[in-house]
Order: structure tokens, then C-alpha cells, then sequence
């Protein structure tokens, strides 16, 4: 099982080494990933129900509130 | 719903759409190129050629910046539901919910874990078992397309749910109903096989390239093989798929059918308009018109291609709104009326449960399930009916345009892989150059599927039952506006990277040559 486990780490750190147009292409995804989860998701992006309600009860009755209004 | 922000609905629409198609540039070529690079490998298990291996090699990092770059772009599309959209989210419940969650799973397990193989496990795991890795990443693309075009496709034909007054909430009923539903198959098999066509023209195009450089003659005659026989396969299904899709929309959403074929007013042996010119009419109508100037029609087809029967009528736009007792179709204005039941009984029952009054609460759930098919009508009764028919130009013109390209890449694949085989295609420039400017074709074709299958569908967000005045968020406008800049910077910067590394890429070419002895072999 360590074995194993230290096989698939070797497997990918080794990938990861030898990786020439990946280098740039990994920096793009983290940039991305970091732009998407941690500037738009919570400076533009708040769940909308969530947000301004505690419970389902609440959300639901919102919105019936919005469709029947 | 008297007072709406139509600036608010309109912003939303267009981040909705933004984000969508600039998130669908990388998709299609993901799902196509995992599978031409497949078959390349496969090739060269059987035959053992290195030359083989190399040209998997290339196209497979082409795949990886395309993928890395595309990767989770669609999750943007869930932020927006959540914030922007969040009357529907909550609408649509788990319909959305379960199919998202499996393509994510799927998506984690099959990609992440195989992806890994196919580029770090050259020499490190045998032979048929990076093959065998290579063909799961294909698959796994491919099915987490199916979850996300299954959820759409509930959007266009909602089936298999049950709505739940008491939450709001449509609640999964028959998952398989959801699952194979004839829209969902199909706009599945659809949607996949215009991105084995795009991916195919994208292989010919960059071989393309490299023939008109005069460099690297073997790899791209072998790979202009490959992809013009995978384009043609595809193809011949997408002609297939595109009759179920017709066929589909005419029973399920004619008002969009009737759109994509400015058919104003329904007949027998309806025919079909090849191609035509629109203009808007000038004349007050009571439902709005667009006069065809000039149009080249096939007769009968139309009928056909919708019901299999030439004989069949066909229903238009002022069918469909005004009705048309003759033929069992309700006027928009009496389902408006049907829908406006369906909302009040939704808000009586609400009143009754809260009051305590089963018996009023039991009947307006009679009267709410009896008129739900027609629940998002009732957001009309009171305004201008000809907001229910999209925009007739846009829907008439992209699916022309997109069938049109379909036949040329049909052509295209056609006449590259003729005068391959017979060795030629090196000295037809004319050929080369048209494969390389038909990559952005391609590209245009599979967006304009998508602009019928979308602006077609206006102004629903599930058909017939929730219409977009309906499922935005109450949110600032202009917070919806800055975010829309947002994106429109953050995907023009993605895409300029794609360019950017994928023609370095190219221009470097494949791995070092090969001897002069495995260029015999392959020959």
C-alpha cells in the first residue's frame, strides 16, 4: 500500500518535472482557478438565496413570492 | 409581474450568452480530438510504427492546451445560476442538480485520473494500457458533455418531474425519463458529433499548415487521413441526428421550428426554404412578420423533415399565437389565461396551507396541476404576446448558415482525403489554404447551432413553463453589467493564450524526425 502510494506520487512528480509546454499551461489554470473561485465567486458571484436567507423554508417562500407577485 | 427590469433580464441574458459560447470555443474540440488522438494511438499499438506514436504525441499537446485552458470555464455558468438566476435554480431543484453532480464526479475521476496517464505514462505503463487511458479520457469527455446537454436538453422538453407546491421545487420523478428522453439522446449525439466535425477540420487545417510550409509531409498526410475519415463518419451521423433534432423541435418547441423557417402562416406540404433573404414587414399585424424577399424552397420537405409525411401540416407563427381550432392548437392568449390559473392557484395554495384550509388548498392543487404545462403563459397575460416569438432572423439565418458549413466540411473531408490517398493534396494549394481558413468555419458552425437551439427557444428558460422575466435574480443591473466586462476581458485573455501557445506549438511542429527507415514502413 506505501508502495503503491509512493509509486503514484513518484508517477506524478516525475510527470509534473518533465513537462515543458505544461510549465505555462499549469500557471494559466492556477491564475484562472484563482480569478473564478477567489475574486469572482466572492466579490461577484454570492448565491443569491443563500445569501439573504437561512433556511429552505425562507428561500422557497421567496421565490413563490417572486413567481405569484 | 407588472414591473420588470428588462435592463436587468437583457444583461443577464447576454452574460448568460456570453459566457456560454465563449465557454463552448473550447469544448467542442476537447470532445473530438480525445478521440482522433485515440484512434492515432491505436494505430500505433497495432502497427508499432514510431511514427505513429509521434504524431499522437503532437495532437495529444495540442489536446492539453486546449483542455487546460478551457478546463472550468464552465463553472461560471454555475456561479451565474446561483446569482443571477436565482428563481430558476431553485425552480429546477434536482433535475439540474443530479446530472451536474454526476458530470462531476465523472469528470474528477475519468479525466483527472486517465488524463494523467496519457501524458505522464509514455514509457512508465505498457502499451495498451496508456491506449486503453487515452480512450478513457475520450469517453469521459464525452460523457460529461452528456450531463451538462441532458440538462439542457430538460430545459427544452421538460419531462420526468413532478412539481412540488410546497417548495417551489421541481422534483426528479423518472430519471430515466430525464435521461432518455428523445431531445436529451439526441442533442447529446448532436452536440458531441459537431465536435468530432469541428476537431476534424481543425486536424486538416493544421496539417494544412504544415503542407503549404512543405514541412513534416508524412505527418500530415497521415493525419489529414485520420481526421477526414473521422469527419466524414461524424458527419454522415450528424445528418442523421440533425433530422431527429428537426423532428424534435417540431413536436416539442414549433414555435421555434416554426421560427428557423420564418413560417408565418402552417400548411400542408409545408417546403422547406434552402435559402432566403428576410425583411420585416412594414404592415401592422397583430403578430409580428417577416416577409421573405427572395427565397429558393424545396417543396414538401418541410413537412416531411418535421412529421415523415409530405402531406403534413405544419403550423406557423400566427398559428401558434393566434390558435388554430381546426387543428387543436391553443392561442398564446388562451394559454396566458391558463397559466395566469396555474400562478394564482400556486399563491391560493400557498394562502390555504399557511391558514390551514386543506379542502381550498386541495382545489387550487387541482387547478394548479391541471393548467402547469401552461404555468410560464401567465407571465403574459397581461403584456404584449409577441414577446413569445424569438427572434425570427437570427434563428432563420444561423441555421442556414450552420447547415451550409455542414455540407462544405462534408465536401472539404471529401476532397482532402481523395487527393491524399492519391498522394496530390501537397501540390493543390487552393485545397490547403481553403482546410486552414475552414478551422474558424468550423468554430462559427458549432456556435450557430447553438444560437438556433438558444435564441430559438426565447423568451423560455424551460419551455412553456418558466420564461427568463421570470427566472432572474433581483439583483443590481449594473453589478450584472461590470460582470459581463468582467468575462468579456477574462475569456478574450484566455483565448488570446490559446492562440498564442497552440500556434507555438504548431510552428514547432512534432517531435524530432524520424529515420528515413520509418518513413518507408509507414509508406
Amino acid at each position: 500500500m506505501k508502495k503503491a502510494a509512493i509509486n503514484i506520487f513518484q508517477f506524478y512528480y516525475q510527470g509534473f518535472k518533465m513537462m515543458t509546454v505544461g510549465k505555462k499551461l499549469w500557471a494559466i489554470i492556477i491564475i484562472k482557478l484563482l480569478i473564478l473561485f477567489v475574486v469572482l465567486k466572492l466579490f461577484f458571484f454570492p448565491d443569491f438565496l443563500k445569501s439573504n436567507f437561512n433556511t429552505d423554508e425562507e428561500r422557497s417562500n421567496y421565490v413563490i413570492k417572486q413567481l405569484t407577485k | 409581474m407588472e414591473h420588470i427590469d428588462f435592463s436587468l433580464v437583457n444583461w443577464s441574458r447576454a452574460q448568460f450568452a456570453l459566457t456560454a459560447m465563449y465557454h463552448w470555443l473550447f469544448v467542442p474540440l476537447t470532445l473530438g480530438l480525445s478521440f482522433i488522438i485515440a484512434i492515432m494511438e491505436t494505430y500505433y499499438v497495432r502497427t508499432g510504427n514510431p511514427e505513429w506514436k509521434r504524431i499522437t504525441k503532437f495532437w495529444m499537446t495540442l489536446f492539453g492546451i486546449n483542455f487546460a485552458i478551457g478546463v472550468a470555464t464552465g463553472i461560471i455558468l454555475e456561479f451565474e445560476f446561483g446569482t443571477n438566476w436565482s428563481n430558476y435554480s431553485w425552480f429546477v431543484g434536482d433535475i439540474f442538480g443530479a446530472p451536474l453532480a454526476i458530470e462531476g464526479i465523472m469528470a474528477f475521476f475519468l479525466e483527472s485520473t486517465f488524463i494523467a496517464v496519457m501524458f505522464f505514462g509514455w514509457n512508465k505503463v505498457s502499451k495498451k494500457f496508456h491506449l486503453l487511458s487515452t480512450w478513457l479520457v475520450a469517453i469521459g469527455s464525452n460523457l460529461s458533455a452528456l450531463w451538462i446537454l441532458v440538462a439542457n436538453a430538460w430545459m427544452q422538453n421538460p419531462v420526468g418531474m413532478k412539481f412540488n407546491l410546497d417548495t417551489a421545487r421541481n422534483e426528479m420523478a423518472n430519471f430515466g425519463e430525464v435521461l432518455f428522453s428523445p431531445v436529451a439522446t439526441n442533442k447529446f449525439f448532436h452536440t458531441a458529433l459537431s465536435g468530432y466535425v469541428l476537431a476534424s477540420v481543425f486536424v486538416i487545417g493544421v496539417s494544412a499548415w504544415f503542407l503549404l510550409k512543405n514541412r513534416e509531409q508524412l505527418f500530415a498526410k497521415q493525419s489529414i487521413k485520420v481526421a477526414s475519415i473521422f469527419g466524414l463518419t461524424a458527419s454522415f451521423f450528424i445528418i442523421i441526428t440533425g433530422d431527429g433534432s428537426a423532428r424534435n423541435i417540431a413536436k416539442y418547441q414549433p414555435m421555434k421550428f416554426a421560427a428557423m423557417e420564418n413560417l408565418y402562416i402552417g400548411q400542408q406540404n409545408a417546403p422547406l426554404t434552402a435559402f432566403g433573404f428576410l425583411q420585416k414587414d412594414t404592415k401592422e399585424t397583430e403578430v409580428k412578420k417577416h416577409k421573405s424577399i427572395y427565397k429558393i424552397e424545396i417543396p414538401s420537405l418541410l413537412s416531411y423533415m418535421a412529421f415523415q409525411d409530405p402531406n403534413a401540416y405544419v403550423p406557423g407563427i400566427r398559428d401558434l399565437v393566434k390558435g388554430n381550432a381546426e387543428r387543436n392548437i391553443l392561442s398564446y392568449k388562451e394559454r396566458s389565461e391558463k397559466g395566469k390559473i396555474a400562478i394564482m392557484s400556486l399563491a391560493e395554495y400557498k394562502n390555504a396551507k399557511k391558514s390551514g384550509n386543506d379542502s381550498l388548498a386541495a382545489t387550487a392543487l387541482i387547478h394548479f396541476q391541471e393548467n402547469y404545462k401552461h404555468f410560464g403563459f401567465g407571465y403574459y397575460a397581461n403584456r404584449d404576446i409577441n414577446e413569445l416569438i424569438p427572434s425570427v432572423p437570427t434563428t432563420f439565418y444561423s441555421f442556414r448558415i450552420m447547415v451550409m458549413l455542414g455540407f462544405y466540411f462534408v465536401v472539404l473531408f471529401l476532397v482532402v482525403l481523395i487527393f491524399t490517398m492519391r498522394n496530390k493534396i501537397e501540390k493543390k494549394r487552393f485545397i490547403l489554404y481553403s482546410a486552414l481558413w475552414s478551422i474558424p468555419l468550423a468554430y462559427l458552425a458549432t456556435e450557430l447551432g447553438w444560437v438556433v437551439c438558444e435564441v430559438g427557444r426565447q423568451p423560455w428558460v424551460i419551455q412553456d413553463i418558466m420564461p427568463t422575466i421570470a427566472a432572474v435574480s433581483q439583483v443590481n443591473s449594473s453589478s450584472v453589467q461590470v460582470t459581463f466586462i468582467l468575462f468579456a476581458v477574462i475569456f478574450t485573455a484566455l483565448i488570446i493564450a490559446e492562440i498564442k501557445i497552440l500556434t507555438t506549438q504548431i510552428k514547432k511542429g512534432p517531435e524530432t524526425a524520424l529515420s528515413e527507415n520509418t518513413i518507408t514502413i509507414i509508406h
